[in-house]
């Protein structure tokens, strides 16, 4: 990897960590609602993985998508704003921050119910390897998923039908609260084992590892050498979401975590013990980050919500004759008013 | 016009839509191996025909589904054979919160153009596998649910299913596989979303779908014998829901009766009923009927089973009290 290229992972990494950072002071606002899954720690993962990959690979990911979306190259401004629940999101305000997408980049989404998108994922190399695109699929998910009945049965199908999926555990030790050692009956890489599959264990918290990693398997996949597992260590520095106070982890294991920091560790290993740049250059660099992220609030602040007469919009893609007969539909959109809460409705 | 079974109608629409279009492939349990082609017999022989684009899969219908909904992202168009509407349990996430969120959550971003093909209804195998979930599909916004009762509409509106760019749950009913009818052998679509007159009459409304549709028109012929002229709407599809012809029956004849084979609480029957209602209270000289099966796990006797579901007899006594009772 050249210089520029090398430089250019080091930005998405800290675009990654000053999105999220933001991204909590905005929750904390109530700017953002629902549910908020912050990648913290992970980014590593993400801008590794999405660099070893052909721009038009498939990527398919879990509700703790902001950092693969920016890795994959949706702009700030579009992830914010649909974290604002805006008209100019990535979904136009109607997935919120666990269903970012951008099929242009070929992100096909973050999915929130854990495990539901690994078989759509064994359908996306499916068709790839039907309609013979040379494209690979890369799966992301969370180690909790590895237990439900959905990874068994796309990891089965994959090896059966010899597809070109990427199955990559981003194995941050936790399903939620609960540890690793408490929610899996066998280590990562035997789950994999027992379906005869290609597997790894990557260091998480370095990018080049990730990202050489995913580039021997994608290699692997591209050749018909079929389905790969990847089992990427990491761990995220906050709680599960910004609801989870996170009283159950210890502190000091936090605390170990961060001085293993994928961007510092990358920043001093490589770009600095290189000489690719200067101190001052990688404080440029996060600067203009700190500005990008800046405008992406403003920007996102400023949206519209989306238009009302947009809500029965995409149900289908195809509308049939006669809906409007369909009780469902007929009802136009409103928006209930508050009551005016002075002395006759206290 | 030669006369086929239902059977036959669907694995004629199948092969002319596999024949037209390289992206449409079969999936599903046993689909291949299984006494030459599916549980039912609806793939016999395809796999043949077409190399490589019927495959079985595992008896892992989260899979089946799943799988059939990224190709479909993907850029092909499968069908995937779900045995029996049973199992559709056991993918309901994935029919649920996958298939019929896609185009809507994402924003018009991604399209599942896939069949999700079972067989629905009883056939004396007891409470976990003799079910009727049309009420259940038709319940989900981004999905489309067809049932058809004839061969020559279970042709047209499965055709036109595997062309649609979103997911349809297309609903075969178990007891109309060996039934026979009239089917063109030159093509023909029919739309989904559209329903059908199976009989015009003067007297009562008869709302229908599937299974219930040929006992009602059973029905029909006996009640004409004495004189009482039933009208039969075929609704063909499930969601969204056309009751457009239903209406226009109304206000001619003034009474409607709604026959379904599924539960009674909460099913279908309940929403046509409450829309009729809405739409043409004024036309009404009755309240509206329903004749829906009863409310238990179905059990394997056969009386016991025969006794649960509703048959031409059933519809016939709703008739008459309807025309009876003075109101």
């Amino acid at each position: 990897m050249d210089k520029e290229n090398l430089v250019a992972l080091y930005r998405q990494m800290v675009l990654i960590r000053v999105f999220e950072d933001r991204a909590a002071e905005m929750y904390a606002k109530a700017k953002i609602a629902g549910f908020l899954h912050l990648y913290n720690g992970q980014e590593a993962v993400a801008v590794g993985s999405v660099s070893a990959l052909h721009p038009d690979d498939d990527v398919v990911v879990n509700y703790r998508d902001h950092g693969w979306a920016l890795a994959r190259g949706s702009s700030a401004r579009a992830v914010m704003a649909e974290l604002f629940g805006r008209a100019t999101g990535t979904t136009g305000g109607r997935g919120g921050s666990m269903h970012l997408v951008d099929v242009k980049n070929r992100f096909w989404g973050g999915y929130a119910i854990v495990g539901g998108h690994l078989p759509l994922a064994a359908g996306l190399a499916a068709a790839a390897q039907y309609l013979k695109t040379g494209r690979v699929t890369l799966c992301s998910m969370g180690d909790g998923s590895t237990n439900i009945g959905t990874f068994h049965a796309a990891l089965n199908w994959a090896k059966l039908w010899n597809l070109p999926v990427i199955f990559l555990v981003e194995n941050n030790q936790y399903a939620m609260g609960t540890h690793y050692d408490v929610h899996s009956a066998v280590p990562m890489l035997q789950k994999a084992a027992g379906y005869n599959m290609y597997a790894e264990e990557v260091d998480g918290m370095d990018v080049m590892a990730v990202r050489e990693a995913v580039c021997r398997v994608a290699e692997r996949a591209r050749k018909g050498e079929g389905p790969s597992f990847l089992n990427v260590v990491t761990y995220r520095y906050r709680g599960h979401s910004m609801a989870d106070p996170d009283v159950q982890r210890d502190k000091a294991e936090i605390a170990q975590w961060r001085e293993r920091d994928p961007i510092v560790r990358f920043a001093t290993d490589v770009l600095l013990k290189r000489n690719l740049v200067t101190p001052k250059e990688l404080e440029d660099i996060r600067e203009s980050v700190e500005r990008e992220v800046e405008d992406a609030i403003e920007f996102a602040d400023k949206s519209p919500e989306p238009a009302l007469d947009t809500l029965y919009d995409y149900i289908y893609q195809q509308p049939v004759r006669n809906m409007q007969i369909a009780g469902s539909l007929i009802r136009p959109p409103t928006i209930a008013k508050d009551i005016p809460t002075n002395g006759k409705h206290a | 016009m030669a006369e086929i079974t239902y059977r036959e109608a669907l694995k004629r629409a199948l092969r002319e839509e596999m024949q037209r279009d390289p992206t449409v492939v079969i999936w599903g349990e046993d689909v291949v191996a299984y006494a030459g082609g599916g549980a039912y017999g609806v793939t016999s022989g395809l796999a043949k025909e077409f190399p490589g684009r019927v495959r079985d899969t595992p008896i892992a219908e989260e899979a089946i589904i799943g799988v059939g909904i990224g190709a479909a992202m993907g850029g092909m168009r499968p069908v995937c054979e779900i045995m029996t509407v049973n199992f559709t349990l056991v993918a309901w996430d994935q029919i649920v919160n996958h298939a019929a969120k896609q185009s809507h959550m994402f924003n018009g971003q991604i399209k599942v153009p896939m069949v999700i093909r079972t067989p629905n209804g009883h056939g004396r195998t007891a409470a976990t596998h003799s079910q009727n979930f049309d009420a259940w599909f038709a319940h989900v916004p981004g999905l489309k649910v067809v049932a058809p009762s004839t061969p020559y509409d279970a042709k047209g509106l499965l055709k036109t299913s595997i062309r649609d760019d979103d997911p349809v749950v297309f609903l075969e009913h178990l007891q109309l596989y060996g039934t026979r009818g009239e089917v063109p052998d030159e093509e023909y679509l029919i739309p989904i979303g559209v329903s059908d007159y199976k009989r015009r009459g003067k007297d009562v409304t008869i709302v229908t779908w599937g299974r219930m549709t040929m006992e009602s028109l059973k029905a029909a012929r006996i009640l004409a014998e004495e004189g009482i002229d039933v009208e039969v709407v075929d609704l063909r599809t499930l969601r969204p829901l056309d009751l457009s012809l239903a209406l226009e029956s109304v206000h001619k004849t003034n009474r409607v009766i709604v026959v379904e084979e599924g539960w009674r609480t909460a099913g279908l029957g309940a929403e046509i009923a409450a829309s009729l209602q809405e739409m043409a209270f004024n036309d009404l000289d009755a309240p509206i009927a329903r004749v829906a099966g009863l409310e238990v796990p179905m059990p394997y006797a056969r009386n016991l089973e025969r006794a649960t579901l509703p048959f031409a007899e059933d519809v016939i006594a709703a008739v008459h009290a309807m025309m009876q009772k003075q109101y």
